[in-house]
């Protein structure tokens, strides 16, 4: 296991930090339902965190719980040493935690372009009357905004589609576009809810491949659901099994693999 | 020029100019539509009371005089001085943004995600409420507004039209102040939900709320943010209309005019706003010039319907709306 309090170089030569989001014990119940129970673990700075599961695990509500969507009846959230107070999505999306969602949310009626410039909201920062006032400013921020973004649509190889409504899109191309709006915002936590939900094998390895590539050139740390086991070992650092709602399993891909609990909630996929 | 089409140019001209207004109203609706789902009944009475506050502000009125003395056995009315329109229209702006926290905190708040049909019935209750609570603020007698604009007829265009064609136009300088005006609001509030930060997040919440959200917008800051532009808007039209008629109840019926317009134009668009009230605006006029004579006239009261009608028949979803696809 890695220790949390010094830094670790991986195989290929990426630095993992310290304790980037601690969960501790985190229990979130709707109405009779507990979709999470006394689940706790930890997202180290840099690394790629897994969260899998059979369906119905748990896994959704977990991302939904960090990014605020959801609010649990026990437990905290440690984010950058420091335990936070119970926050509504549009202020841990301030904090810098930007994410995908299993069902995409796009903007549907806006361009590829605009709805990726959308993720540059919460680094805009002249105000109104300054808008009205002093265009040099705004302008100046509008073209810092728009490099970042570009810069974004260049690493998806998505410049082809950039004037293209979303609506028009097929889903695979949404999902990338859902992906390139949370780059934009340059997150510290990049929570990514079944990515590649849906695709087909060569989009599978596309995304694949930007996942790994986000978090090797801009260092992001991710924390991403999936459903397949197969897709997840390849991709990340460390796991995290849940099951019926609790943390069966924790560590490299290798540990879970061979851990009895997760190999029997694997097979017993009864309720898959 | 032949006589009739004389006529009908002047027809069209304040057909046109009514038809801003009509615009102006329209978008008010629509603002709080698209970002909302809220369809609000009570635009026009915010224009209503936007107008008495104006008025109430400008005259130094005491509000809740009726009250105060009620309780207080006191006899005052008046504060004794007059504030300068401009001054007066940013201190109503000021309770209109006021009103706007108000509505979302205590009433919508509590009713998200709730049927439409709910919000629709909430927003009839605050029509009500807020149609009593300004009666109450400001006394329910007529009142006359005078904010400086230029009223009377143009002699100007009078006399060009006079000298061209033998025949003088009749256009209110009132008119036209007002819907230069309008058209200079309506093109702010383009550019606004076009190029600022606010006005994306604006259109980023008329989208979508989950993904909004995900990118850091605070939902109710926006709709404060809406129906304080909805109140600006409501402001602006009941100004231009009291100027023009007196503020009394019967203002707050100009909501009536932008129902036809939104089925026309479309209750999320725009363009739809602007381009259906102009139609309307320009349809109601000709129609009661060329039509009105042979029926007994007053068609301008159910044409703006009939047409809107007409046309839901064979575009239900407005001017600019998508074409809507059954899926199945
Ligand atoms: N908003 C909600 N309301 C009620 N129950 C929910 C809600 N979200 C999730 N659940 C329940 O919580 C459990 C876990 O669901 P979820 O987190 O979506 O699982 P996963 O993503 O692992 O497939 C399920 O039983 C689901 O029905
Ligand atoms: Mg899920």
């Amino acid at each position: 296991m890695l220790d949390s309090s010094e830094v670790t170089v991986t195989a290929d030569g990426r630095r993992i930090g310290g304790v980037l989001m601690d969960i501790r014990n985190i229990t979130l119940r709707f109405g009779g339902v507990v979709a999470i129970r006394d689940t706790s673990f930890d997202i180290r700075e840099g690394e790629i965190r897994a969260i899998i599961g059979p369906n119905g695990a748990g896994k959704s509500s977990m991302l939904n719980v960090i990014s605020g969507f959801y609010h649990p009846q026990e437990g905290e959230i440690w984010f950058r040493g420091e335990k936070r107070p119970p926050m509504k999505p549009y202020q841990v999306a301030r904090q810098g935690i930007a994410r995908t969602f299993q069902n995409i949310a796009l903007f549907e009626g806006m361009s590829v372009l605009d709805n990726i410039m959308t993720g540059r909201l919460t680094h805009m920062k002249t105000g109104l009357a300054a808008q009205a006032i002093w265009w040099g400013r705004a302008e100046a921020e509008e073209v810092a905004n728009r490099e970042v973004v570009e810069r974004v649509i260049d690493f998806l190889e998505i410049q082809h589609i950039r004037k293209t409504p979303v609506g028009r899109l097929p889903y695979g191309l949404k999902k990338r576009v859902e992906l390139a709006r949370a780059l934009a915002a340059e997150p510290k936590l990049l929570l990514l809810d079944e990515p590649m939900a849906g695709m087909n094998v060569e989009e599978k390895e596309d995304m694949s491949r930007f996942i790994l590539d986000v978090n090797d050139e801009f260092g992001t740390t991710i924390a991403l659901i999936e459903h397949d086991m197969g897709v997840v070992m390849d991709l990340s650092d460390r796991v995290v099994v849940m099951d019926y709602g609790k943390k069966i399993g924790d560590g490299t891909p290798d540990e879970v693999r061979n851990n009895q609990d997760v190999i029997d909630a694997y097979l017993g996929v009864a309720h898959d | 020029m032949p006589e009739q089409l004389l006529f009908a140019i002047e027809v069209t001209l304040n057909g046109l100019m009514a038809g801003v207004l009509y615009a102006l109203v329209a978008l008010g609706f629509v603002l709080i539509y698209k970002a909302s789902g809220i369809f609000n009944y009570a635009q026009g009475v915010m224009a209503l009371f936007a107008a008495l506050t104006l008025v109430g502000i400008m005259e130094g009125q005491v509000p809740f005089a009726h009250l105060i003395n009620a309780i207080f056995g006191t006899d005052i009315h008046h504060f004794g001085w007059h504030v300068p329109a401009l001054a007066a229209i940013l201190l109503t702006m000021l309770v209109m943004v006021v009103l706007a926290w108000a509505v979302n905190r205590f009433i919508f708040r509590h009713l998200v995600n709730q049927e439409p049909i709910i919000l629709f019935m909430a927003t009839i209750g605050l029509a009500y409420f807020m149609e009593g609570f300004g009666d109450l603020m400001w006394g329910s007698d007529i009142k006359k507004l005078d904010i400086g604009l230029p009223q009377g007829i143009n002699t100007w265009i009078d006399e060009v039209t006079y000298n061209a064609f033998g025949y003088g136009f009749f256009i209110d300088n009132l008119d036209i102040v007002a819907s230069i005006i309008a058209a200079i609001l309506v093109a702010a509030l383009i550019a606004f939900a076009q190029y600022t930060k606010q006005g994306r997040a604006m259109r980023a919440v008329a989208d979508d709320h989950q993904a909004a959200l995900s990118v850091g917008i605070s939902l109710e800051f926006i709709w404060v943010m809406v129906w304080s532009l909805a109140g600006f808007v409501a402001l602006v039209a009941g100004a231009m209309w009291g100027a023009k008629s007196g503020v009394q109840f019967s203002l707050s019926l100009i909501a009536l005019k932008a129902l036809p317009v939104l089925m026309l134009g479309g209750f999320t668009s725009i363009p739809g706003a602007i381009v259906g009230g102009l139609i309307i605006g320009v349809g109601e006029k000709l129609f009661e010039f060329l039509v009105g004579p042979l029926v007994g006239g007053a068609t301008e009261n159910w044409f703006a319907y009939v047409l809107a009608l007409v046309f839901l028949v064979f575009r239900p979803q407005g001017l600019f709306g998508e074409k809507i696809i059954e899926r199945v």
